[in-house]
């Protein structure tokens, strides 16, 4: 059996980014959109801890505290803009929402 | 022992991520959601970072996940209804998708050396006494800036979500 390597975790890292930009863009439930941008940021995350583990250094992990961080902050300006859209607009799909479309 | 770690964790991320995109009611995504967090946290330990795998649980399993679910019953939002793709993308998108998967894969693996093994333990530098240290001493100015952040998120928040007094 092959030993797991870095590598192995950038894969899974792009796996789960892809994922999670095909979530952006083909969902239209503004709630499973930014469920799906925590899964990016989360994938950034295995990205800088895989890196902190391969180069002995634990700088890579206080970027993931901060991306950590920042992702939380980003949920909960997100879900906040979400409810006063719903309070004006009645809805959470992202297509019904076309206020600024002439 | 890690390979099978690695390999079970890693399977259960990729389907509960699929699973996020592809569920039309929002809380199955995010109970999906949950379990990516989850087993990330196994992974981030098996990569020595204990005091991530323990933020990981924490902030965003328990944390932003609750604000989620409570955003979703508080809105009552429903399934989504299903609304037709164009042929081309029915036909092209998930070999595509596939392709460029594959061809991240190559690049990343061509770009980064093979000689980095992955073992438990390993690697004992993520220690909350280890992450503590970096963040209070070097990385000092960037953590009193992300309290300001935090500040900010909290205010816009309030300020987004309250009800118009008149």
């Amino acid at each position: 059996m092959h030993p797991i390597t870095t590598v192995h975790y950038l894969a899974l890292s792009a796996a789960l980014l892809l994922i999670g930009t095909v979530g952006v863009l083909t969902r239209r439930n503004i709630v499973i959109i930014l469920m799906s941008i925590e899964l990016i940021l989360n994938a950034v995350n295995i990205n800088l801890i895989a890196f902190s583990h391969a180069l002995r250094s634990v700088d890579g992990q206080i970027f993931a505290i901060f991306v950590i961080t920042d992702a939380v902050a980003e949920a909960a300006v997100g879900l906040g803009i979400l409810i006063a859209l719903f309070r004006n607009k009645e809805t959470v799909q992202a297509d019904e929402v076309d206020l600024l479309k002439w | 022992m890690d390979v099978i770690l690695f390999l079970i964790f890693a399977i259960i991320a990729v389907v509960s991520a699929i699973n996020v995109v592809v569920q039309t009611h929002p809380i199955s995504s995010a109970v999906s959601l949950i379990g990516v967090m989850g087993s990330l946290a196994v992974l981030y330990l098996l990569l020595g970072a204990e005091f991530i795998a323990a933020a990981q649980v924490i902030v965003y399993a328990g944390a932003v996940m609750v604000l989620f679910i409570f955003v979703i019953l508080l809105l009552n939002a429903g399934a989504e209804t299903k609304r037709g793709r164009s042929f081309m993308v029915q036909l092209l998108g998930v070999p595509l998708l596939i392709a460029l998967l594959g061809l991240l894969v190559f690049f990343v693996d061509r770009l980064f050396p093979r000689s980095v093994t992955v073992h438990f333990g390993g690697f004992s530098g993520g220690s909350a006494q280890a992450v503590g240290r970096a963040l209070f001493t070097t990385y000092l100015l960037p953590f009193e800036v992300t309290s300001i952040l935090i500040l900010i998120a909290i205010l816009g928040a309030i300020v987004l979500a309250r009800k118009e007094l008149d």
